[in-house]
């Protein structure tokens, strides 16, 4: 389109001129319209639809904190632990961007789980949202690394052991995975070279890529337009004269107002934690890492922090050589399939009715069964081994399998009621 | 496309393999980035075997010392602790030390005792699981993981149990025993540890 043919811009006041310019030469309203303010959304939103634009919101204080931090820390292996103490006690103000950083960790997790479930629970995976279902793996995928690789750098004894067990997993691939090991720690144990990495994905190349994710998160639902509750798709009932989904409203100012309320509300539970509890009682900031790393002793207690519990479940779950493999390897496997399985969801799932204010019982009870086996893998995988723990490890890991493995089948069977045409309250 | 007429067969090869000759050299660039991520010559260059004094060590105790980075352990084991490797024979996965004993266990090791001298143990305390180092659990008592525990090692990670020889326990997620490393007696109660007399 020609710069000429724009109409000048005319409601706002004095900065007409400035936008009408600005306007000529970049796609500015057309953006702002075609994403905001006539970007419609279904108008039965509901609490779960918080937390999309939560964690965005999380991802924008993690880089912001991020920053901050990087002008006082110091990636290397004698300085790092003393670098973060001084952060905490001589910089000024140190100590809170510090703890909005860990506590900002944690709820990122909080808020992308969430979003998950609300994805179960709507199936927004489902045609034509695979591939946006796909970024949004990609997404939690990508923070994963980059929580695993943040965690590394306070160089305290969770630091070093957790990164320890991490990068030995990939040592358990057959034939290449000693030499792939050695090549991702950059020596031949956790070091200063290890650390010196593990800050540079953190700090530029996960940032990055997390960022152009988001960027094809937010086009891709965009393009297919946002699922609600009723799990229908609003775009089947247009008004006739201007195309717009009947059920459909702006997302501007409708749900920015909506959201920014989710915000005043989460920001109140964020600096509840960060000024009252940063440590969360362990969860948040484990009492192992105010020790200095110590190559020769790994401590007592050692677990991952809590958003990785029920994949370490998993991991410790297998006891048993099958066939002519280790249970090492299995163990591996199965932790590593135990997160890519969401990958499959889209055509995993067969129920004629997306969200489960339509589904039949079969699958609100294989929902049900799968989230108690999600939070127990996640409560044993904050405590330490013993044979019974293990046996209930065991079971709850064949359930959050047989959750996937057996959707195709019961997903058809399960007895569905028929969706509405439009959607409801 | 292909089908039309108008294309320039000609022009369509050249494209074809400029592509092909760009995606060669950006794989070929990659190299030195993969590269640099290999230990370095620093990295490869510390390794020195160290030596460790045992006199001070009493019958029942161990001692750590770091070598390359990681922990060897060293056990005085009394005339029981090595009754309580006997016992263990069939509850380990490897009695004999027979898995990759090229990597874990030096000749003079293959023994009952996994040791040059059966009094002392020297092993690197690095779980062959997933490289945690297990606690010692040395006294014959009943544990949580192991009601009839003979002494040894537990790693806190995932409960992989190994007894008073380092052989792992058997159905535990640790698949090997743990390391012997190369090591030497200089004199009765002088250790050298990263080498031994062949070297």
């Amino acid at each position: 389109m020609a710069a000429t043919e724009k109409q000048p811009i005319t409601f706002a006041g004095p900065f007409n001129g400035i936008l009408t310019w600005v306007d000529e030469r970049f796609p500015l309203m057309a953006t702002l319209k075609s994403h905001l303010t006539e970007y419609y959304a279904p108008k039965n939103f509901n609490f779960w639809y918080y937390f999309g634009s939560l964690a965005l919101l999380v991802f924008v204080l993690q880089i912001l904190t991020g920053i901050f931090l990087t002008m006082n820390y110091k990636p290397d292996a004698s300085l790092a632990f003393a670098s973060v103490e001084y952060i905490m006690r001589d910089v000024s103000w140190g100590w809170l961007i510090r703890y909005m950083h860990s506590t900002g960790a944690s709820f990122f997790f909080v808020c992308v789980y969430l979003h998950m479930f609300r994805g179960l629970l709507y199936g927004s995976y489902r045609k034509p949202r695979e591939l946006l279902w796909i970024f949004g793996m990609l997404i939690f995928l990508c923070l994963m690394g980059e929580a695993f690789f943040g965690y590394l750098l306070p160089w305290g004894q969770m630091s070093y052991w957790g990164a320890q067990v991490i990068v030995n997993l990939f040592a358990a691939i057959p034939l290449v995975g000693e030499q792939l090991a050695i090549w991702i720690r950059g020596d031949y144990v956790i070091s200063d070279a290890t650390l010196n990495r593990f800050f540079a994905f953190h700090v530029i190349a996960l940032p990055l890529v997390l960022a152009g994710l988001v960027a094809a998160h937010l086009l891709a639902l965009h393009e297919v337009g946002s699922n609600n509750p009723d799990g229908i798709e609003i775009k089947n009932n247009k008004d006739p004269k201007t195309g717009i989904p009947l059920d459909g409203i702006p997302f501007h100012p409708y749900y920015t107002v909506k959201d920014i309320f989710g915000v005043a509300v989460f920001m109140l539970v964020f600096a509840i934690i960060v000024f009252f509890a940063p440590e969360l009682g362990g969860y948040f900031l484990e009492y192992n890492n105010f020790i200095a790393a110590d190559p020769l002793r790994t401590p007592q207690h050692i677990a991952p922090v809590w958003y990785f519990t029920p994949y370490y479940s998993i991991l410790r779950a297998n006891t048993v050589n099958f066939f002519w493999i280790d249970a090492k390897v299995w163990g591996v496997i199965a932790m590593g399939v135990s997160v890519m399985i969401f990958f499959l969801l889209p055509w995993l799932d067969r129920s004629p009715a997306k969200s489960i204010r339509y589904r039949g019982p079969i699958f609100k009870a294989a929902l049900a069964i799968f989230i108690v086996c999600f939070f127990i893998l996640g409560y044993l995988g904050t405590q330490g081994v013993s044979e019974g723990k293990t046996l209930v490890a065991q079971v709850c890991t064949i359930i959050y399998f047989l959750f996937f493995l057996l959707m195709p089948w019961y997903t058809r069977v399960d007895k569905c009621k028929p969706e509405p045409e439009r959607v409801t309250k | 496309m292909s089908d039309k007429p108008e294309v320039n067969q000609g022009r369509r090869n050249i494209l074809i393999a400029t592509t092909c000759a760009g995606g060669a050299a950006t794989v070929a660039a990659a190299v030195p980035f993969v590269a640099s991520m290999l230990p370095s010559e620093r990295a490869k260059a510390i390794g020195a075997p160290i030596e460790a004094d045992v006199s001070y060590l009493p019958p029942g105790e161990m001692m750590r010392v770091e070598w390359r980075g990681q922990p060897v352990w060293i056990v005085h084991r009394t005339k029981e602790m090595l009754e309580a490797v006997k016992a263990t024979d069939d509850k380990v996965a490897d009695p004999k030390s027979e898995r990759k004993p090229a990597e874990l266990t030096p000749e003079y090791a293959r023994n009952e005792y996994r040791s040059i001298k059966p009094e002392y143990l020297v092993v690197v305390g690095i779980c062959s699981h997933l490289g945690c180092s297990p606690s010692d659990r040395l006294k014959a008592a009943p544990e949580a993981f192991d009601p009839e525990w003979k002494g040894g090692f537990y790693c806190p990670c995932h409960g992989s149990l190994f007894d008073l020889a380092g052989r792992v326990y058997k159905n535990k997620p640790a698949p090997d025993n743990l390391k012997v490393p190369p090591y030497t007696f200089l004199s009765d109660t002088k250790l050298l540890i990263g080498e031994d007399k062949k070297a």
